[in-house]
C-alpha cells in the first residue's frame, strides 16, 4: 500500500508498505526516522514511544495500515530548529543519558507527562514513566531530569501568566 | 494482505460478513505481538480503530436500571479518567494494565476477545455482572462476561460477530480489585481477585482471574456472604464482619479456582495468594461500607 501520514508537522508518503508491518518499522526503515527505538516490538521496554494523534504509544504496536492519514510525533519532533526541548535540555543537564538507547521514548513519554500535569509529584513521574525502561543509569537521573524539566516548564509559563 | 478499513460500525459488520476470516484489529496491544514475532499472518486485517461507535460510551436510560454502555473500542486511560467514578472496580483494573502507552491504546473489547486467562479487565466485569453485547450483520445478542469464554483463548463469537459494546452496571456500592505480580507494572498477573457490594440488592458479586482456564465467579462464596449479611441485618446495621465469616469466603473462593503451575508461580501460591486477596479485598470494600453507612446515619440523624 501507500502510506500517507502526517510525521512532526510535514505530509510524508511511504510506499510499498506492507499494512501488517509496524509504525515503528515505518518511521525507522522507510521514513528515515532512526530516532525511535527497537528494542523488544512486543511493548516492553518503550523505546519505541510516539505520539499518535497526540496520544503516547508504543509506534511496534500499531500496525501501518493503522497509521493511515494519521499524525505522528517522533522524538525528532521534540527540539524546534534551534533549541533542545526542556526535556532534552533537561536530560543533558542531569546526565540521564548513558548508553542512550531508551532515551527516545523516555523524552517522548516525560514530554507527555510535563506537558499534562503541572508540577508533578514524584510517583506521577514513575507511573508515568513506568513504560520505559532503561538498563543503564538506575533511574535516579531520569527522575531528576524530569522534575527538572516539570519545574523550569511550570517556571516560564507562569511567568508568562503574570506578565 | 488485505487491510480493510470500515469507517463506520455498519461498515465494519458488512466487512465481518463477507470476510468471515478477517482478523479485528482495535489497540493492537495483543495482536501486534502476535504479527511481529511472526506467530500468526492473517490473510486481512479489519481495521475497528476508526470505527467512532466503538470509542464511545453512555448511559443507558434510567428504566433499564443504571447501566454503562462501553464501546468496546474504548481504551483503558479513557476508561480510568471518564467512567472511573461509575466503575471503581474496573478502573483499578484498568490502572495494572500494562503501562500508560498499553492502555493508551488497549481496549476492553481486545481484551475480551483475546480471552487470555490472565485478562484484567474480566474480573471486575465478572463482579459487576457485565454483558458483553455482540453483533453481526444478522443480529445481536448479549452474553454475560462469564459465559463468553468458553477456553484458554476462545470465547462463543462466531466468525462473523463482533463485540459492540460491554454493558456494565453502574457501582452502588464498593468495589475492589487486587493483582499479584513481580512488579507494580507491566505484568501479567499471577491471579486476580475482584469484589463488589450490591447494597441495593443485598448481594455480593466476585470474580477470579488467572486461576483457572477462564475467568469465573466464586458463586458459593457470593452466596456464603450475603447470607450471612441478611442473617445479622448488616445491610442496614453494618458492623466489623467476624473473621469466621471473612476466612469461610476466603475458602470459598479459593474453592472455585481451578490454578495451574506455569511459569508465573505454582498452583499452590496462586491458591494461597488468591485466599490472602480475597480476605484483603472484602476487608477493604467492608470498611468502606460502614465508614459510608456511618456517614448517611449521621445525616440522617441531623
Ligand atoms: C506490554 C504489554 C502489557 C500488557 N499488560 C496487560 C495487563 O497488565 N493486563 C491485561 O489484561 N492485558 C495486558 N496486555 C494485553 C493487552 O494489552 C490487552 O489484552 C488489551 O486489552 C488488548 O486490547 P487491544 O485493543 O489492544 O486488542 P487487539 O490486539 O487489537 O485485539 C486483540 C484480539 O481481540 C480481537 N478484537 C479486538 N476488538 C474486537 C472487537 N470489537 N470485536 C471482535 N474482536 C475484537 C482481535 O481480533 C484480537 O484477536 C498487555 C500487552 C502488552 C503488549
Ligand atoms: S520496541 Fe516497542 S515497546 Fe519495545
Ligand atoms: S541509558 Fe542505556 S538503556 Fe537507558
Amino acid at each position: 500500500m501507500r502510506l500517507n501520514l502526517t510525521v512532526n508537522g510535514r505530509p510524508m508518503t511511504a510506499d510499498d508498505v506492507w499494512e501488517g508491518e509496524s509504525l515503528l518499522y515505518v518511521l525507522r526503515e522507510r521514513l528515515g526516522l532512526p530516532g525511535s527505538k527497537n528494542a523488544c516490538e512486543q511493548g516492553e521496554c518503550g523505546s519505541c514511544t510516539v505520539y499518535l494523534e497526540g496520544v503516547p504509544v508504543c509506534a511496534c504496536l500499531v500496525a501501518a495500515g493503522q497509521a493511515q492519514d494519521r499524525e505522528v510525533g517522533t522524538v525528532e519532533g521534540l527540539a524546534d530548529e534551534d533549541e533542545l526541548s526542556p526535556v532534552q535540555r533537561a536530560f543533558v543537564d542531569a546526565g540521564a543519558v548513558q548508553c542512550g538507547f531508551c532515551t527516545p521514548g523516555l523524552l517522548v513519554a516525560a514530554d507527555d507527562l510535563i506537558n499534562r500535569v503541572p508540577d508533578p509529584s514524584d510517583a506521577e513521574i514513575r507511573e508515568a514513566l513506568a513504560g520505559n525502561l532503561c538498563r543503564c543509569t538506575g533511574y535516579e537521573k531520569i527522575m531528576e531530569a524530569v522534575r527538572e524539566a516539570a519545574a523550569e516548564k511550570t517556571g516560564s509559563s507562569s511567568e508568562g501568566g503574570r506578565r | 494482505m488485505d487491510f480493510l478499513r470500515p469507517a463506520d460500525w455498519s461498515e465494519a459488520l458488512e466487512a465481518k460478513a463477507k470476510h468471515p476470516e478477517a482478523t479485528p484489529i482495535a489497540g493492537g496491544t495483543d495482536l501486534m505481538v502476535e504479527l511481529n514475532f511472526d506467530h500468526r499472518r492473517p490473510e486481512i486485517l479489519l481495521d475497528l480503530s476508526r470505527v467512532e461507535q466503538l470509542r464511545q460510551w453512555s448511559r443507558l436510560p434510567e428504566a433499564q436500571g443504571g447501566v454503562l454502555r462501553l464501546g468496546a473500542g474504548v481504551p483503558y486511560s479513557r476508561l480510568i479518567d471518564e467512567v472511573g467514578a461509575a466503575l471503581p472496580g474496573l478502573a483499578m483494573a484498568a490502572r495494572t494494565v500494562g503501562s500508560p502507552q498499553i492502555r493508551n491504546r488497549g481496549t476492553l473489547g481486545g481484551n475480551l476477545v483475546s480471552a487470555s486467562p490472565a485478562g484484567d479487565g474480566h474480573p471486575p466485569l465478572i463482579a459487576s455482572g457485565a454483558e458483553v453485547e455482540v453483533e453481526s450483520a444478522r443480529a445481536s445478542r448479549t452474553v454475560p462476561v462469564a459465559e463468553f469464554f468458553t477456553g484458554v483463548k476462545k470465547t462463543v463469537l462466531a466468525e462473523d460477530e463482533l463485540v459492540a459494546a460491554i454493558r456494565v452496571p453502574e457501582a452502588t456500592g464498593p468495589q475492589q480489585f487486587s493483582k499479584i505480580g513481580t512488579r507494580n507494572a507491566m505484568v501479567i498477573a499471577v491471579c486476580t481477585f475482584a469484589v463488589a457490594l450490591h447494597p441495593r440488592r443485598e448481594t455480593v458479586g466476585t470474580g477470579i482471574g488467572s486461576a483457572a482456564p477462564t475467568p469465573r465467579a466464586a458463586s458459593e462464596a457470593e452466596e456464603f456472604l450475603a447470607a450471612e449479611l441478611a442473617e445479622r441485618d448488616q445491610w442496614r446495621r453494618p458492623t466489623p464482619l467476624p473473621e469466621s465469616v471473612v476466612d469461610r469466603f476466603a475458602e470459598l473462593v479459593v474453592n472455585a479456582t481451578a490454578p495451574i503451575d506455569d511459569v508465573r508461580g505454582t498452583a499452590r501460591y496462586r491458591t494461597h495468594a488468591l485466599g490472602v486477596l480475597a480476605r484483603r479485598t472484602l476487608g477493604w470494600a467492608w470498611e468502606e461500607y460502614r465508614n459510608s453507612a456511618e456517614t448517611a446515619g449521621r445525616q440522617g440523624c441531623a
